[in-house]
């Protein structure tokens, strides 16, 4: 285990009565690396990303966050971190320049921090035309590059982005990853979510959890080996075939 | 305190974003001080008399005319038979039915003595009694003018010797609008602050913003400040507002200083949006924000005092309503606008808002958890 590593846990679990959500999952992810957590809806990714970032009590097991326990400590984590959820939670009746003044106020940017970083947005997203408009009015691809530059407005080591390329087109979804990768190069520890399998090439590590527990972890490479598949597609597939929760629904 | 600004700046921003949030800042006030004041009338008028007159005589009409010539009583039906004006009765077509006796004016004649039966319709209570009041007087004044007229050589004066004169104080002409202008005023504010503060907080969980936020390194007792503050000011709009009106329309000036009433509602706007708050904090959808608020809302207006006196509840109810913020704020403003009281007068009430709003306010930061 290397100390150095953003993010550490072993054995971390969440129960919620009967139903374990998450099992006894363990994972290191390295400083600069593009972590992908990938499972199926309902496999546990979700509580999982809430677990470390301080949004849901753990039920066992330990978890460090850039060197915080999410235990004692989750309001650390949180000044830490990025985090940019399954729903859109940008504020859609305030308008492109309000949502940064905001985020960036409660991440305690001062003013002229501010105005360089929406400068900044700005001329990355090319949005210049649409700063004073509502969110509400921007496409959803748009929507979804502007929640994740504004949840990392506050330049964090470390951003968890919990499915954000959900619904959005091919196209759109090459240029979101564009912004992750150039993000990544710049630093910054992105875990990230997904179901769809072509975006874990772009990720230095995947892992893939089934039933709330990780069966897999590796680079691409080392996974297709192993499971002697052409691309992530199959080796998913035969991962999640085991899956008893996918195969009640 | 930064993170306070960003937050209330947020909230205005978002509150003058929907014209719909200004129209029902300025809107609702308006008309609903327009309207409940004229409908709160506790004045009994339009009173439903039916006459069963077996006598025919010039005394009867004459009673009749002096019984309808108050103005409050209306004589909707001459019958001649019992049942007729017995269904009109059980039809609540009539409130009260008078049967006169035939010789009724030979009896009084002869023997300066004559019955009439009255039947109030006691259904509504409180506009039986009354009702029922008004006849009795008017009767009361008609005995006066027979006796006067008729009764030529009193051996004895008749009429009483002690004569009552009454003054109204604080409310000389007993204008139940100067009453109850000030009372509704507070509704307005309650129902105003209470719901948008609630319904703010629950649409941001709707909406999933709250996850954001609670994600982020502000602090608890920032957001809900950030919160409570922009509908603070609003509130005090919707006062000021209110208080024009009841000049401008009703002629409501307060005897007081009304500097007073500002200070009282200062205290009482954060009783009402913390309360907002914490209902927001225990349900989930905007939906069931309004069902839980009307609920409470119902108790606390019908404990207030605005529309029956607390001192005629039972015990039980009297000790309720010392927990309720309306009562309080009814209360002080009927003191300060109808009876000019001062800062010492309203004093304890002012230390009893701050005590909820404290408490309120720690409840709702407490039960607020940026974790799960």
């Amino acid at each position: 285990m290397n100390p150095d590593n953003i993010i550490k846990v072993e054995k971390l679990t969440k129960r919620f009565g009967e139903f374990v959500a998450v099992d006894q999952i363990s994972m290191d992810v390295g400083r600069g690396q593009i972590f992908g957590f990938l499972g199926a809806n309902g496999a546990g990714k979700t509580t999982a990303i809430k677990m470390l970032s301080g949004l849901l009590q753990p039920t066992a097991g330990k978890a460090m966050v850039n060197g915080f326990d999410v235990y004692t400590e989750p309001e650390k984590i949180k000044r830490n971190i990025g985090y940019m959820s399954q729903r859109f939670s940008l504020y859609d009746d305030l308008t492109v320049v309000e949502n940064m003044k905001f985020y960036g106020g409660i991440y305690g940017l001062n003013n002229k921090e501010l105005k360089i970083k929406t400068e900044e947005i700005i001329q990355l997203l090319h949005i210049g035309d649409f700063k004073d408009k509502l969110v509400r009015s921007l496409p959803l691809g748009w929507k979804q590059k502007l929640a994740f530059s504004i949840s990392i407005l506050h330049n964090p080591p470390l951003v968890f982005l919990d499915e954000p390329t959900g619904g959005v087109d091919p196209i759109t979804r090459r240029e979101f990853w564009e912004l992750i990768t150039q993000s990544a190069n710049g630093g910054m520890t992105v875990f990230v979510t997904t179901h769809y399998m072509d975006e874990a090439e772009y990720c230095d590590i995947v892992s893939i959890m089934v039933d709330g527990r990780i069966e897999a972890m590796g680079s691409t490479r080392e996974l297709k080996t192993k499971y002697k598949a052409e691309d992530m597609e199959s080796v998913f597939v035969t991962l999640a075939r085991k899956s008893k929760r996918a195969n009640q629904e | 305190m930064r993170n306070i600004i960003t937050i209330v700046r947020k909230e205005f921003a978002q509150f003058f974003r929907d014209k719909a949030n200004i129209r029902m800042l300025l809107v609702m006030p308006v008309i609903q001080l327009l309207i409940l004041p004229l409908a709160a009338d506790y004045e009994v008028k339009n009173i439903k008399l039916a006459l069963i007159d077996h006598d025919h005589s010039p005394g009867v009409n004459q009673m009749i005319q002096k019984i309808t010539s108050s103005g409050y009583i209306h004589l909707v039906a001459y019958e001649s038979d019992y049942k007729d004006a017995l269904r009109l009765f059980e039809q609540d077509k009539a409130d009260i039915m008078i049967e006169v006796p035939p010789q009724f004016e030979e009896n009084l004649i002869r023997n300066n003595e004559a019955s009439i039966s009255v039947s109030v319709n006691a259904v509504n209570g409180a506009r039986a009694s009354i009702g029922g009041q008004y006849l009795q007087k008017i009767l009361q004044d008609y005995n006066m003018d027979i006796r006067l007229k008729w009764i030529q050589f009193p051996r004895f004066n008749p009429i009483p010797l002690v004569q009552v004169e009454s003054a109204y104080w604080f409310n000389p002409h007993m204008n139940y609008k100067q009453f109850m202008v000030p009372g509704i005023l507070v509704i307005l504010l309650t129902m105003v602050g209470a719901n948008m503060s609630a319904l703010n907080f629950v649409k941001e969980k709707e909406l999933g913003t709250i996850e954001q936020i609670n994600v982020s390194p502000i602090q608890k007792h920032e957001f809900i400040i950030g919160k409570l503050i922009p509908f603070w000011i609003m509130g005090q709009v919707v006062l000021s507002i209110g208080l024009l009106i009841a000049y401008l329309v009703y002629g409501v000036v307060p005897v007081g200083n009304i500097g007073l009433i500002y200070l009282f509602s200062s205290f009482y706007l954060l009783v009402v949006l913390a309360f907002g708050l914490l209902i927001s904090t225990f349900v989930q959808t905007q939906q069931q924000t309004m069902l839980v608020s009307f609920f409470f809302m119902m108790i606390f207006i019908l404990l207030s005092g605005l529309y029956t006196m607390i001192d005629s509840m039972p015990a039980w109810a009297q000790m309720i309503t010392k927990l309720d913020p309306i009562a309080y704020f009814v209360r002080v403003n009927r003191m300060v606008i109808m009876k000019g009281s001062g800062l010492s007068d309203i004093l304890p009430d002012i230390g009893i808002m701050i005590c909820m709003a404290s408490a309120l306010i720690s409840w709702a930061v407490w039960n607020y958890h940026k974790r799960s």
